[in-house]
């Protein structure tokens, strides 16, 4: 039983506040939001990095709601995958992980690669564009916007990361920092 | 004409349109699963408040919070509210809300309605 006291010394090594492994619904994102608030107001976090904690998780909750992949239906549930928020002294980092199918590994990467050269104009002016395009909503749901706006209220680039899995599938891991220091983040 | 009053929930806002009182409100949290679902209604309503709409109309936002699908829907809800005669915005943001404050001016930028601006 060891890897319980492993575990737990890894997450007080890595300041992580909340991790959840499973499978993603609505009800578990509003439940994984009102723990990391309930976290966040109990030592009086300031309202904006609250603001912007929350903003990102629900996007990056909600792409794994709507997009992840299962290695494996009757093990693990449908859209199984992880979610971690630390909190370090200057600032908070949330990372989430799953499985995505091999083929749509170029156009994520490429989208995601593409956010990261913007500044804060340029992001502004790819969510408008975006947003008033014609495509309604995909059929999953999603505007298209969530990286995007990931990115404008981090105000920090995204860090993403791509291990192969199988002949089918690509573990797809991103790691978002959210700055708890008044006046930083922006570019 | 009806009166849709939808209480909010932990993740969709409270809504109000309310013709005989001009009452016409969306506030809260917007981060539901489908929110193409949850706006339909209020878009429709508003596609018909637009044929007989009372002389001046503001209809208000005081949101919290919405995830990047439901600004896509609120984008939509606009651009309905642009074809009501004498309607006017009115955004509310949280004094020291940045954010919600630049999704107000970038909202007012992509349609044709006046905007003013309040603080809570």
């Amino acid at each position: 039983m060891k890897y319980i006291y492993d575990l737990h010394k890894t997450m007080l090594r890595q300041n992580l506040i909340l991790v959840y492994e499973g499978e993603f619904t609505q009800e578990v994102t509003k439940s994984v939001l009102a723990m990391a608030e309930r976290n966040m107001d109990s030592f009086g976090e300031d309202s904006s990095v609250k603001r912007k904690v929350f903003n990102v998780m629900v996007e990056c909750l909600q792409n794994i709601c709507k997009h992840a992949e299962s290695f494996d239906v009757e093990t693990y549930g449908k859209n199984n995958a992880i979610f971690m928020i630390g909190k370090y002294d200057e600032a908070y980092v949330i990372t989430s992980g799953n499985a995505m199918p091999n083929e749509k590994v170029p156009s994520i990467s490429r989208k995601l690669e593409e956010i990261n050269l913007l500044d804060k104009e340029g992001l502004k002016e790819l969510y408008k564009s975006i947003i008033k395009g014609s495509d309604g909503l995909s059929p999953k749901g999603g505007a298209g916007l969530g990286f995007v706006d990931m990115a404008r209220k981090s105000g920090q680039k995204l860090r993403f990361d791509f291990e192969p899995i199988d002949e089918h599938l690509t573990f797809f891991s991103l790691k978002l920092t959210i700055s708890r220091v008044k006046g930083a983040g922006g570019d | 004409m009806e009166i849709t009053n939808i209480p909010g929930t932990e993740d969709t806002p409270q809504v109000v349109l309310n013709k005989a009182d001009g009452v016409f409100e969306i506030s809260g949290r917007s981060l539901p699963e489908d929110a193409a679902e949850f706006y339909e209604p209020i878009i429709s309503w508003i596609e018909q408040y637009e044929k007989q709409p009372n002389p001046t109309t503001s209809f208000m936002f005081k949101l919290e919070y919405f995830n990047t699908a439901s600004s896509k829907l609120i984008l939509d809800v606009l651009s309905a509210l642009e074809a009501v005669s004498g309607v006017k915005i009115v955004w509310y943001y949280h004094e020291d809300d940045e954010d919600m404050e630049e999704a107000g001016q970038e909202f007012s930028e992509l349609v044709d309605v006046p905007f003013e601006f309040k603080t809570y």
